[in-house]
């Protein structure tokens, strides 16, 4: 079916898909556009193009050691989830035990639940065991939430390994160490890098679980929140804008290697196992 | 295949790990609920007197109705924006169909903050969308209702999650063998009869999915509610938050969101098992 036969087809649902297209897009384009505007964010049309919102943005120290926190925390969060989501996801994919059904929806749980029961949950246990909330609190958060995340990528990247490989090796004399690291492992790298960038992402982002956990050291997100309480300047469209090109740098490597690793079933983004 | 030795080490770490840090920690939120506290301290003595409160008081019954008919709404706009949007990718976009959910999803991975604070400069009184309206004369004094209100809310949120309810409803209209879709028409039905009758049924779970999704979110949001609702948009998390933080009651919120919690787990429940019944496979 060509482009043009499908428009002669469906006229309205294709204008109909443009006009959902521009809805979700309007509020990005006009964040970046004021980014640029000299007379701040509201206003329209925007008139003064100026960078000067993103020279103050670079000036501006507080921001970067926000910026250098959240990377600290999502990259400590994505060591952590995929380990654990990758055995969650081995033990899901070959291991029997008593409970399993229940350990597959309390893993997948913080998918679905609002940020702020996990958020408040985790609260309660720091404070419980008598922790102090600091970077390491929001850590644990967002890791053991992204866990979820982690085990439903990885586990369809499993799904599409051929055992026979695994047999192949095990027949043949190597232990199930030697398997793991040999074939398994290479055989998930690019699954594991497809699902290592989204819960970057997620971490980088994630605000609703912050929120309780966080202690003295902000995040990006808290920072741009705690600045948001106080007034907007264009200084927070600058700061969004760069976040969303970083964004689309990531989703796009994401996307090729994803769709390399798990093929046609790349639309089955965040399926359930 | 697969040694006990093997297995017991994938599953053993995981297990642990979420049992300590996922379920113990749910286990104390509802602990908590059934606790009290006496001059600004937490005390571990049993009662019922928070949900006792939480069904005495009609304020929180009031908020809770709100919130539940926001997240209804956001759950309809999503789906009949992300409905057609998913239809038109899986039957009709050709050879674009790749580039276009690529386009769909990179708002999803756009921060929820930068996405609500961009409706924020849009709504507001001296905000885009004003301007614009002043600026070509169709109005001469802003509209005041579009911020802070539970319109704003709902805009926000369904704006948030119409790529989420896409997705599932993506992949189930993917998965729709396509000679189903073809023997429906060369038997002679209406384009109109093929979707209600093959289409539509083979794409119920997704749809459950993705409708599941956008109302337990919206109902425990309080980020959306915060940025742009203003006092009437308050909904049932932001009274969690207040008595997490100034309020300063643990219990009686930790049994706001053990009900949360509950509503949530019971929706799962139920539509998974709507979905089973629906599935065809």
């Amino acid at each position: 079916m060509s482009a043009t036969n499908s428009f002669r087809r469906a006229p309205l649902l294709t204008v109909y898909a443009v006009l959902v297209f521009a809805f979700i897009y309007l509020p990005i384009v006009v964040l970046i556009l004021y980014s640029f505007n000299k007379d701040g964010v509201g206003g329209f049309p925007p008139r003064h193009f100026t960078l000067d919102w993103y020279a103050q943005l670079f000036a501006d120290g507080q921001i970067w050691d926000a910026v250098l926190n959240s990377l600290i925390v999502a990259a400590c969060s994505v060591a952590l989830s995929l380990t654990l989501g990758l055995l969650a996801a081995l033990a899901l994919d070959r291991a029997a035990f008593p409970g399993k059904a229940l350990f597959r929806r309390l893993v997948l749980l913080p998918l679905i639940l609002p940020g702020i029961i996990t958020g408040l949950s985790l609260l309660m246990f720091v404070v419980f065991v008598g922790a102090q909330l600091s970077l390491i609190t929001v850590f644990l958060g967002h890791g053991t939430a992204l866990i979820s995340v982690a085990t439903t990528e990885l586990f369809a990247g499993l799904q599409k390994l051929d055992r026979a490989q695994e047999e192949a090796s095990l027949d043949l004399g190597a232990t199930p160490f030697q398997t793991f690291l040999r074939i398994t492992l290479p055989n998930l790298k690019l699954s594991l890098i497809a699902a290592g960038l989204l819960i970057f992402t997620l971490s980088m982002d994630e605000i609703a679980v912050t929120f309780f956990l966080i202690g003295r050291d902000n995040t990006l997100p808290l920072e741009i929140w705690g600045r948001l309480r106080r007034g907007i300047t264009p200084e927070i469209n600058a700061i969004s804008t760069l976040i969303f090109v970083v964004s689309v740098v990531l989703i796009t490597i994401w996307f090729r290697i994803r769709s390399r690793s798990i093929g046609a079933e790349a639309s089955d983004f965040l399926e359930r196992p | 295949m697969y040694s006990r030795t093997y297995k017991s080490l994938v599953s053993l770490p995981p297990l642990l790990w979420v049992g300590l840090f996922l379920l113990l920690p749910y286990a104390l939120m509802f602990a908590h609920s059934f606790w009290a506290v006496r001059d600004g301290f937490v005390v571990h003595q049993w009662n019922l007197d928070n949900y006792k409160a939480l069904f005495t008081n009609p304020v929180y019954a009031q908020v809770l109705f709100r919130t539940m008919r926001i997240a209804a709404s956001v759950t309809l706009f999503s789906l009949l924006l992300g409905y057609p949007l998913a239809y038109y990718l899986s039957f009709h976009a050709g050879a674009r169909k790749e580039l276009l959910y690529q386009l769909v999803i990179v708002p999803l991975w756009v921060s929820y903050l930068v996405r609500g604070y961009a409706w924020k400069t849009i709504l507001g009184s001296d905000g885009v969308l004003n301007s614009f309206l002043q600026y070509f004369h169709i109005t001469h004094e802003p509209v005041g209702f579009l911020l802070y209100s539970p319109f704003a809310v709902v805009l926000v949120l369904t704006h948030i999650y119409t790529p989420f309810v896409f997705l599932p409803i993506y992949a189930a209209l993917e998965h729709i063998p396509r000679p189903l879709v073809e023997a429906s028409e060369d038997l002679g039905a209406s384009p109109a009869k093929t979707f209600l009758r093959v289409i539509l049924p083979l794409s119920m779970p997704g749809l459950l999915a993705g409708a599941t999704f956008a109302f337990v979110l919206s109902l425990g949001d309080f980020l959306a509610p915060l940025l742009v609702g203003g006092a009437s948009g308050t909904m049932i998390a932001n009274i969690v938050q207040s008595l997490f933080g100034a309020a300063y009651d643990w219990p009686l919120g930790a049994s706001i969101s053990a009900c949360i919690l509950l509503i949530t787990i019971s929706l799962l429940f139920l539509t998974e098992h709507l979905e089973k019944r629906w599935s065809f496979k």
